[in-house]
């Protein structure tokens, strides 16, 4: 079978290479892309640390994969519409989310803390691959309706070992539809190697199979995955259909805060991917250009910091949801059963707070 | 196949270990891999990290990755391939993640593992075994909490077991492998490692039969009857009950399906007052069928209807609400002060 040639337009310290088939981003997208990462960054930082001091249950964090999450949100148009998975946090704070509401998921407040219709954000999913088929019913819905609506769907790669990824993959270039898959290949499914998943020559390849073009791109190079992706998006809107396309990225961070890495992979690989920090090369080449410099960066990081603390703040306040909302929204109309229970908690809870604490 | 790798890890002196639930269900997956070579493991990260739970911790070290499979991100794969497997001789024992990932494998069980043996008019066995990590209270996100037992005791041709400590653990997984049938293996998962659950197993005993329920506490003020996670919540409220001269009587299901209710008709025929406990939402559920057969066998022994204490009619909600949604220690008191009010 034929290798796809990886589409590379930064090598890993900051150098333009020329590739034939995209060309390189204009500056100043590529700026905002900057202080996208250093706030995504942050971000990924202060949720694990909010793991650790208890404010989080659990994060699964996207160090390493930066540069897809910030241009997954930055090819967007306002009117497109994202389907993101538990670990793209970042990629939705990028889309313009309130990050605690973003949390609300991951911080046990609610199973989704955001308006999907306001933002054109889907609930981040955590069935894996579930997202991708409604992306396509979304992305199809555009059609039908005669609006030029992108969507645009993440998956990692193990989800792409799901049938519903397969089936999604088929429904979309059946239909044509105008959706964009994403697969952030970042070579494990929680301690499972990529080697376990596919043994085809890429995770591009499936998108050919399914008659659509695959695309495989270095998924720390912000600057080839605003090339790609942007593509992408503008084909689809124009009536072209659906793309796949393959980030080449690596999950720098354990699974989750939950999860030993130890257990699997060596520190030397780690360490070899954390050379290849899509920050590092994105900075260096946008300093080689005189585009970056101090204040700027200052600036970015204090924009960042601000963000930080300004999550720190909100997660400090933990009042537990409303017991009531238990029973508010299992249905759009209320069931008299759903009635009678909701009552009996409400009982219960008058009766334990009549009663005091010793008593119990 | 590669010869059997007989494992030389923790050879106990005595045959009797203090295991937690978690530990019992290794051993006993190691003692039935020892025993039959045709026993296979397979799922989701089941091999180098042991599962996410270290349910199968260090068994693919032991036996081996032919015998331990790491398999794709699938669990229509998993069941399907496993279904392959069994008629081909093989005993796979399949490793669902969590319970809320089960379904994309939904069709798998329901379509196919359930109704080959029957098709084939008896020509073909599945011996599938399906470990399911069930239940709540763990503080995880969506997905990883529920308890869908009831969807799977609903199919004809499973069976669907629960175990809720670690001497049945140890025995129970062994017992499902052996068994001709497939078996739906669901596993209390918060109590996986729970130092106060650990209890002496003896690997040289006698086991109970699988398919049969047990009174784990006698009494004879009213009888609870409850399986998995739920067993517990029972025995401490009959503890607490015992302080106030209640005297509860406690009945561990272990079997869902088939259910095995002698032992609860014979209790309810004493006690008259019968109160079921899940995790699971409450409308047409194994606490359903219960209370049904129950008010069927003993209509005339009855002084109270009989009361279920399960979780609500909702999804699980997320985790900062979830003690609001299981059963806990007060709702099953309150539910005995009612039995005996009526
Ligand atoms: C249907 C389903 N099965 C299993 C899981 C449990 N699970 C959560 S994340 C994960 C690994 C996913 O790997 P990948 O798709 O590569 O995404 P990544 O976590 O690396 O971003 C697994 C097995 C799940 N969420 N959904
Ligand atoms: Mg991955």
């Amino acid at each position: 079978m034929e290798e796809l040639r990886m589409v590379r337009l930064l090598d890993a310290d900051g150098g333009a290479v020329e590739d034939d088939r995209y060309p390189m981003p204009p500056p100043e997208v590529l700026v905002d892309a900057y202080r996208a990462l250093v706030r995504g960054k942050r971000l990924n930082e202060q949720a694990s640390a909010l793991v650790r001091q208890g404010r989080l249950a659990v994060y699964p964090s996207s160090r390493g994969q930066e540069a897809c999450q910030v241009t997954a949100a930055a090819v967007l148009r306002p009117g497109d519409w994202l389907f993101p998975t538990y670990r793209d946090t970042v990629a939705v704070v990028e889309r313009g989310v309130d990050p605690v509401e973003v949390l609300t998921l991951l911080r046990g407040d609610w199973h989704c803390g955001y308006d999907p219709s306001r933002h054109r954000v889907a609930p981040q999913a955590t069935p894996l691959a579930t997202q991708l088929l409604h992306a396509v019913g979304a992305a199809h819905a555009a059609t039908l309706r005669g609006e030029d609506t992108v969507v645009l769907a993440l998956c990692g790669d193990g989800a792409t070992s799901e049938g519903d990824f397969h089936e999604a993959l088929n429904f979309a270039a059946v239909f044509a539809a105008p959706v964009v898959f994403l697969v952030q290949n970042n070579k494990y499914a929680i301690s499972v190697p990529l080697a376990r998943q596919s043994v085809a020559p890429s995770l591009a390849h499936k998108g050919i199979g399914y008659g659509m073009p695959g695309v495989l791109v270095d998924g720390n190079d912000t600057a080839a995955l605003t090339a790609v992706l942007g593509e992408a998006v503008t084909r689809a809107a124009g009536g072209g259909g659906p793309t796949l396309v393959e980030a080449d990225t690596y999950r720098i961070d354990a699974h989750t805060n939950a999860d030993d890495a130890s257990r699997y992979r060596t520190d030397d690989e780690v360490a070899a991917w954390a050379r290849r920090d899509p920050l590092v090369r994105l900075r260096a080449y946008l300093r080689g250009l005189a585009v970056l410099d101090d204040e700027r960066e200052a600036e970015f990081t204090a924009a960042a910091e601000a963000d930080a603390a300004r999550l720190r703040a909100a997660l400090a306040d933990d009042r537990p949801p409303e017991p009531a909302e238990l029973f508010a929204h299992v249905r759009a109309t209320p069931t008299p059963q759903l009635a009678a229970q909701a009552a009996s908690l409400r009982a219960e809870l008058a009766a334990e707070r009549r009663q005091p604490e010793e008593e119990r | 196949m590669a010869a059997p790798v007989r494992s030389t890890a923790d050879q106990p002196t005595s045959s009797v270990q203090n295991l937690t639930i978690g530990k019992a269900l290794n051993l006993g997956l190691r003692a039935a891999m020892e025993a039959d070579d045709k026993v296979l493991v397979l799922g989701e990260d089941v091999g180098k990290l042991g599962g996410v739970f270290r349910i199968t911790d260090g068994l693919q070290k032991d036996f081996g990755e032919q015998r331990v499979l790491d398999t794709p991100l699938a669990e229509s794969g998993i069941i399907g391939t496993a279904v392959g497997l069994a008629v081909r001789g093989f005993r796979p024992v399949c490793e669902i993640q969590f319970e809320g990932f089960i379904f994309p494998g939904f069709d798998q069980i329901s379509s196919q593992l359930a109704k080959l043996h029957y098709r084939t008019q008896g020509g073909i066995k599945v011996p599938v075994v399906i470990r399911v990590p069930y239940g709540g209270g763990i503080g995880a996100v969506e997905h990883h909490s529920e308890s869908p037992e009831s969807l799977f005791a609903h199919i004809a041709g499973l069976k669907v077991v629960s175990c809720a400590n670690p001497v049945d653990a140890y025995w129970m997984i062994q017992q499902a492998i052996r068994c001709d049938d497939p078996v739906l293996f669901f596993e209390p998962k918060r109590l996986y490692h729970s130092g106060a659950l650990k209890a002496p197993v003896d690997t040289a005993a006698e086991p109970d039969p699988l398919f049969a329920s047990r009174t784990v506490r006698q009494g004879s003020t009213a009888t609870l009857v409850a399986y998995g996670p739920s067993v517990k919540v029972c025995l401490d409220a009959a503890t607490a009950a015992a302080e106030d001269d209640l005297s509860l009587e406690v009945i561990d299901l272990r079997t869902l399906s088939p259910l095995d209710l002698e032992p609860v008709f014979e209790s309810v025929r004493r006690t008259g007052r019968l109160i079921t406990v899940s995790e699971a939402p409450s409308e047409s559920s194994i606490t359903s069928e219960i209370a049904a057969r129950v008010q069927q066998e003993c209509f005339y022994s009855l002084e109270s209807p009989v009361l279920r204490v399960t979780g609500f009619d909702t999804p699980y909600p997320p985790s900062k609400l979830e003690e609001h949604y299981l059963p806990d220690l007060d709702r099953v008191l309150h539910a005995v002060d009612r039995a005996l009010a009526w």
